[in-house]
């Protein structure tokens, strides 16, 4: 589903951001991705939602190498990766349910469509009596899982989460987790970004480990391109 | 991949949303309209006035007449005898002969001073001879050697090159006409600036927004669509604006210049803005507004990258 064949990135004016970095998720599979903070975690969520581009390597999405396409082709990639992010990323003008449907009505699906869909996706994050509500009345944990229900809501084969439990206490954010583990468990691939390592270890799925822009642990070191396909 | 039903539903849908979100915050969208549909009235306005006074002097003929005025001792027969000379010019058109007896008949018929001529003696009026020259030397040299021959012959007092004004009122209209676009192009230039910047800070002001939607798949097209509306929006309640604003003023004008056309024994009316016209300055007006929203969303679109 999401392969990294040498990937490196370099920012303009500093040193590698990613260094050679090479790994695999299935269709189905469940990854954490760890290190410390400026050991490109983000950089490489990025690549994988189009925002920046690699400066070597391929970076495939179901077999299609991102790290080309034209400029035009990026939403219809980005509509395949639900993200989730730390600050969340709502609109605080708009309900929630107007929240959770902007994916489907940028999609262009019919009125009847979308309530069917944004009421099932709220439903499974547990905030289906919240639909008329704002997004400012709700607390921490429940904006969190309105970002969810929007990530999800158009069925993406991927899922990313930046930090997604990172303002969280221990509690919400094993919920949270196994929230995505819910996903997982239906077919999505899920990569999630995240620094808690208790969690992490008690949760047992694969392990991707950052170290300055190298990947230490759960990568596929240096293995020649015409064996992986 | 969107079905057109759908595709038209989406369209629909975002042009009443943003036409509800200009209903919604009146004061600073009245602004723009206001300052648009004035930018639009004035060179409006003028065209419909240079209109009326192409109506007014397109019943003059435009060609040059020279009126030769005879002296009181030339007969009837010496004045025809003259007449039927000039008839045989190649280029010359007509003569018409106006006796001193038909210039006393006209005048005592059209002026109401009847009776003041009564009391006169003698006829007071010479004989004209109205020359029109041909299309071909209608010009202003040939003319001008025409005039000076015809003051050398005897029974001429006087030679007079006539509706020489009216070809100065018809180069000021044209320079005026020149003007009035000129005049437009600058407030049509403006009016796609103002447009833009108005559209400019709607983007900023958007800016979360416009960031998210790219982060989760929106299409260029899908953020573009209601800025460009609302440029659609503004353009057309712009248009109807100076619309209004050049049927009032003639409406105002019409009062004093139809009192003034009665003076001049006229039924003279203004007539303000026709069908045709008022659907090009409603298309034109459209045209701005969304012109104008375009290059603000080409412009400023771009710069805002999620990251």
């Amino acid at each position: 589903m999401i392969e990294f064949h040498n990937v490196s990135k370099r920012y303009p004016g500093s040193c590698d951001a990613l260094s050679q970095v090479s790994f695999k998720l299935a269709g189905g599979e469940m990854a954490f991705l760890t290190g410390h903070s400026g050991a490109g975690k983000s950089t490489l969520l990025k690549l994988i939602a189009v925002l920046i581009r690699p400066t070597n390597g391929q970076v495939l999405i179901n077999n299609e190498n991102i790290g080309h396409i034209s400029r035009r082709r990026i939403p219809y990639v980005r509509r395949n990766v639900g993200i989730i992010f730390q600050d969340h990323k709502l609109l605080f003008d708009r309900t929630v349910f107007d929240n959770v449907a902007l994916p489907l009505v940028i999609s262009g699906l019919p009125h009847r469509e979308i309530g069917r869909r944004v009421r099932a996706s709220l439903d499974k994050v547990g905030l289906l009596n919240k639909e008329k509500s704002l997004p400012i009345t709700l607390s921490g944990g429940q904006q969190q899982r309105v970002g969810i229900a929007r990530a999800v809501v158009n069925k993406p084969p991927i899922l990313l989460a930046d930090e997604p439990t990172g303002n969280l206490d221990p509690e919400l954010s094993r919920e949270i987790m196994e929230l995505f583990e819910q996903f997982q468990q239906v077919g999505v691939s899920v990569l999630i970004a995240s620094h808690d390592l208790d969690l992490i270890s008690q949760m047992g799925h694969k392990v991707l480990t950052l170290d300055e822009g190298r990947m230490t642990a759960g990568g596929m070191h240096n293995a020649p391109q015409d064996k992986l396909r | 991949m969107i079905s057109p039903s759908v595709y038209i539903a989406r369209h629909m849908q975002v042009m009443l949303a943003t036409l509800g979100e200009m209903i919604r915050s009146p004061m600073s969208n009245l602004m723009t309209i206001a300052v648009m549909g004035i930018a639009l009235a004035l060179p409006t306005g003028l065209h419909v006035i240079l209109k009326n006074v192409q109506q007014v002097t397109a019943q003059w003929d435009g060609a040059a007449q020279i009126s030769l005025f005879l002296k009181p001792s030339v007969t009837d027969k010496q004045a025809d005898q003259l007449a039927n000379i000039l008839r045989k010019r190649q280029d010359i058109k007509s003569v018409t002969h106006i006796t001193r007896s038909e210039a006393l008949k006209e005048f005592r018929e059209n002026s109401g001073f009847g009776e003041a001529l009564e009391a006169l003696e003698d006829n007071p009026f010479p004989a004209v001879i109205v020359v029109f020259p041909t299309e071909q030397s209608d010009n202003l040299l040939t003319v001008q050697t025409m005039l000076a021959s015809f003051k050398q012959r005897p029974e001429v007092e006087l030679a007079q090159l006539d509706m020489q004004w009216l070809k100065r009122l018809y180069a000021i209209m044209d320079f005026g006409r020149r003007g009035i676009w000129v005049l437009a192009a600058m407030l049509s230039l403006s009016v796609l600036l103002v447009v833009g910047n108005t559209i400019r800070l709607a983007i900023q002001n958007r800016r979360d927004e416009i960031e998210i939607i790219k982060l989760i798949g929106g299409t260029d097209a899908f953020i573009r669509r209601p800025f460009l509306y609302t440029g659609f929006w503004y353009g057309l309640s712009g248009g109807i604006l100076s619309w209004l604003l050049v049927t009032l003023s003639i409406w105002l004008l019409s009062g004093p210049v139809s009192q003034l056309a009665t003076l001049y024994d006229s039924n003279y009316s203004l007539s303000s803005l026709d069908f045709s016209g008022s659907l090009i300055l409603l298309g034109l007006s459209i045209f701005l507004g969304l012109a104008g929203s375009w290059i603000a969303v080409s412009r400023h679109l771009d710069a805002i990258e999620p990251d």
